[in-house]
C-alpha cells in the first residue's frame, strides 16, 4: 500500500488516465491545438468539433440539449454566473433570493455580494439530517422572490436534496431554480428532462476530470435568461466570453462520458466500501454520523467522535488523507458551519472527520483506515479530560467552562 | 500544517499523562479552556512538605500543539518550587516547541493551566492551616 491513502475524493479526484490522454491530444503542434473560435481554417474547425463533442458528452450525462451547456472555469464560476446572472436579469421582477445555510461558499458569498447590491436573501435552516424540504422552500417564497439556489449533494455531509420535488414548487411559483451539482454529477442520476431545474452548476475535477473547467446548464424551454458576468468576444452565446480551453473541455467531456458508462457500477462499489467503513467504526463508543444516512451520496461518510478534537485526530491519522470539520488554525477556532447548522454542538463539530471514497479506493484501504481511526480515537481519549469526565458521569453541558 | 519535531515528539510520546487525587490537600488542579473553543487542559501538581512540585500530570483535549504544550509543561514544573513554577511564561513554551503564530494560544492556555493549579494548591493549603 502507498501512504498516505487518499480518502478525500469530495475535495478533488485524480484525473482518470483515459481523460489525461484525451487532453494531451489537444496541446502541441501535431495535435488539436487550434482556437475553436477560428472560422477560417481547419485548425479551428477541428478544435470546435472536439469542443462540441465534449459538450454533447456533458449534456448526455444529465439528459439535456448540448445548446444548454455553457463552459465556465469550474463550479465556483458557474455558481457566480447563475446567481448574479439571474438576479441581475430579473431584478425588475423582484429582489428576493432563497438559499440555505449549508450551501457551498461560492453560493453563500455570491449571495452576500447580491445583498450588498440591494437584494434580500433568506437562508433556510436544514433539518437535523441536513436536508431542505420542499415545504420549507415553498414557505420562504414571496411575491418578489426571483431565485432559489440549493445544492444537490452537500460537499461536507453528502446528503441529497429532493431536487425533483423542490423543482415542482419553484416551477409552479415561476421562480428560477439553480442547483449546484458539483458533488452529484457523475455519481447520481441527473435527468434534466424530468427535474424542473433552470440552472445547474457542474465541475470536472470532482469526477476524475481536470481542475479549472466546469459548466453551467441554462434551460431553453421554458427559457431562462442570465446576464453575463464576463464580457469579451461573445463566446458561449454571449453568456461567458473567453477563448475556450480545448484541452480542459475535452477532459471534462471524456470524464463525463466515462461517468455515464460506469457510474452505476461505481456507485455500487463505493457504497459497499462506505458500508464496510461504517461497520468498522459504528461500535466505537460515542460516535455520531452527521447527516442523513439513506439520502446520501455513496462515497461520503461524515462522522464525529465525541471528546476527541479534530485536528489532533487528523494528526494521528497522517497515513490517511481526509478532511476535518474543525478549522483550528485561527484564533477563532471555527468549527464547520455545516455541522453547526445541523444543530450539532461545538464539541461534535470539532471532532468530525469527512471520509470520501472514490474510483481508486480498495477494500484494503478501508480496512487500514478503520484500524488507524480506532487506534487514534482510543489514544486521544486516553489523553482527553472530557473523556474522563464523561466516564465519571459528569454532564459536560452543566460545567462552567473558563472560555478564552 | 507542518508540525515541529518537538511538537510531534510530545504528541507521539506524551509525558506524564494521567490524573492525581484531587482530594489530596497537596494536589492542585488547573482546568482551563472550553470544549466549544476546541481545547481543554487539565493540569495537576502535587507538592511535597517544602513546597516543591514532586509530581505533575495532565490530560488535554485539543490540537497537537495544545497536547505538546501541556506535556512539556509537566516536564518543566517537576522539581521546581511553586514560586519558581509561576515564572514560566507562555513564550518559553512557544519558543521551545517552535509554535507558529496561530498556535500561540495553546501555550497561553498551558500558562493559564499551571497558574490555576498553583492557585488551587495554595488555596487548599491555606484552608488546611
Amino acid at each position: 500500500m502507498q501512504y498516505p491513502i487518499y480518502l478525500d475524493y469530495a475535495a478533488t479526484t485524480p484525473v482518470d488516465p483515459r481523460v489525461a490522454s484525451a487532453m494531451a491530444e489537444c496541446l502541441t503542434i501535431e495535435a488539436n491545438f487550434g482556437n475553436p473560435a477560428s472560422r477560417s481554417h481547419q485548425f479551428g474547425w477541428k478544435a470546435e468539433e472536439a469542443v462540441e463533442n465534449a459538450r454533447r458528452n456533458v449534456a448526455d450525462l444529465v439528459n439535456c440539449d448540448p445548446r444548454e451547456i455553457v463552459w465556465t472555469s469550474g463550479a465556483t464560476e458557474a455558481d457566480n454566473l447563475a446567481l448574479k446572472g439571474a438576479a441581475h436579469f430579473y431584478r425588475r421582477k423582484g429582489r428576493h433570493i432563497v438559499t440555505s445555510r449549508i450551501e457551498h461558499k461560492a453560493v453563500l458569498d455570491s449571495c452576500r455580494q447580491l445583498e450588498r447590491e440591494g437584494y434580500e436573501v433568506t437562508y433556510l435552516d436544514p433539518d437535523s439530517n441536513g436536508l431542505i424540504s420542499p415545504q420549507a422552500v415553498e414557505q420562504a417564497l414571496r411575491p418578489d422572490t426571483i431565485l432559489v439556489s440549493l445544492m444537490h449533494v452537500n460537499n461536507e455531509i453528502g446528503v441529497i436534496n429532493d431536487i425533483e420535488a423542490i423543482g415542482e414548487v419553484t416551477r409552479r411559483r415561476k421562480v428560477v431554480f439553480h442547483v449546484d451539482a458539483a458533488q452529484s454529477a457523475g455519481k447520481l442520476e441527473i435527468d434534466l428532462e424530468r427535474m424542473q431545474v433552470d440552472l445547474m452548476s457542474f465541475t470536472a475535477h470532482k469526477i476524475y476530470g481536470p481542475k479549472g473547467i466546469g459548466a453551467l446548464y441554462v434551460r431553453r424551454k421554458p427559457r431562462v435568461r442570465i446576464e453575463p458576468q464576463i464580457h469579451g468576444g461573445g463566446h458561449e452565446r454571449g453568456m461567458r466570453s473567453g477563448t475556450l480551453a480545448t484541452h480542459q473541455i475535452v477532459g471534462m467531456g471524456e470524464a463525463y462520458r466515462i461517468a455515464r458508462e460506469e457510474m452505476h457500477e461505481e456507485a455500487r462499489r463505493t457504497l459497499a466500501l462506505r458500508e464496510q467503513l461504517l461497520r468498522g467504526l459504528e461500535d466505537v463508543e460515542e460516535v455520531y454520523v452527521n447527516g442523513d444516512l439513506t439520502r446520501r451520496a455513496p462515497g461520503n461518510l461524515n462522522i464525529s467522535f465525541n471528546f476527541v478534537e479534530g485536528e489532533s485526530l487528523m494528526m494521528a491519522l497522517r497515513e490517511l488523507a481526509l478532511s476535518s470539520g474543525s478549522a483550528c488554525t485561527s484564533a477563532s477556532l471555527e468549527p464547520s458551519y455545516v455541522l453547526r447548522a445541523l444543530g450539532r454542538n461545538d464539541e461534535l463539530a470539532h471532532s468530525s472527520l469527512r471520509i470520501s471514497i472514490g474510483r481508486f479506493t480498495t477494500a484494503e484501504d478501508i480496512d487500514y483506515a478503520i484500524e488507524r481511526i480506532r487506534h487514534a480515537v482510543a489514544k486521544l481519549r486516553e489523553l482527553s479530560p472530557l473523556w474522563d469526565m464523561y466516564k465519571d458521569g459528569v454532564d459536560l453541558d452543566q460545567v462552567q467552562w473558563a472560555a478564552h | 500544517m507542518a508540525y515541529s519535531e518537538k511538537v510531534l515528539d510530545h504528541y507521539e510520546n506524551p509525558r506524564n499523562v494521567g490524573r492525581l487525587d484531587d482530594d489530596d490537600a497537596n494536589v492542585g488542579t488547573g482546568m482551563v479552556g472550553a470544549p466549544a473553543c476546541g481545547d481543554v487542559m487539565r493540569l495537576q501538581i502535587r507538592v511535597d512538605g517544602d513546597g516543591v512540585i514532586e509530581d505533575a500530570k495532565f490530560k488535554t483535549y485539543g490540537c497537537g500543539s495544545a497536547i505538546a504544550s501541556s506535556s512539556l509543561l509537566t516536564e518543566w514544573v517537576k522539581g521546581r518550587s511553586l514560586d519558581d513554577a509561576t515564572r514560566i511564561r507562555n513564550k518559553d513554551i512557544a519558543d521551545e516547541l517552535g509554535l507558529p503564530p496561530v498556535k500561540i494560544h495553546c501555550s497561553v492556555l498551558a500558562e493559564d493551566a499551571i497558574k490555576a493549579a498553583i492557585a488551587d494548591v495554595r488555596k487548599k493549603q491555606e484552608q488546611a492551616e
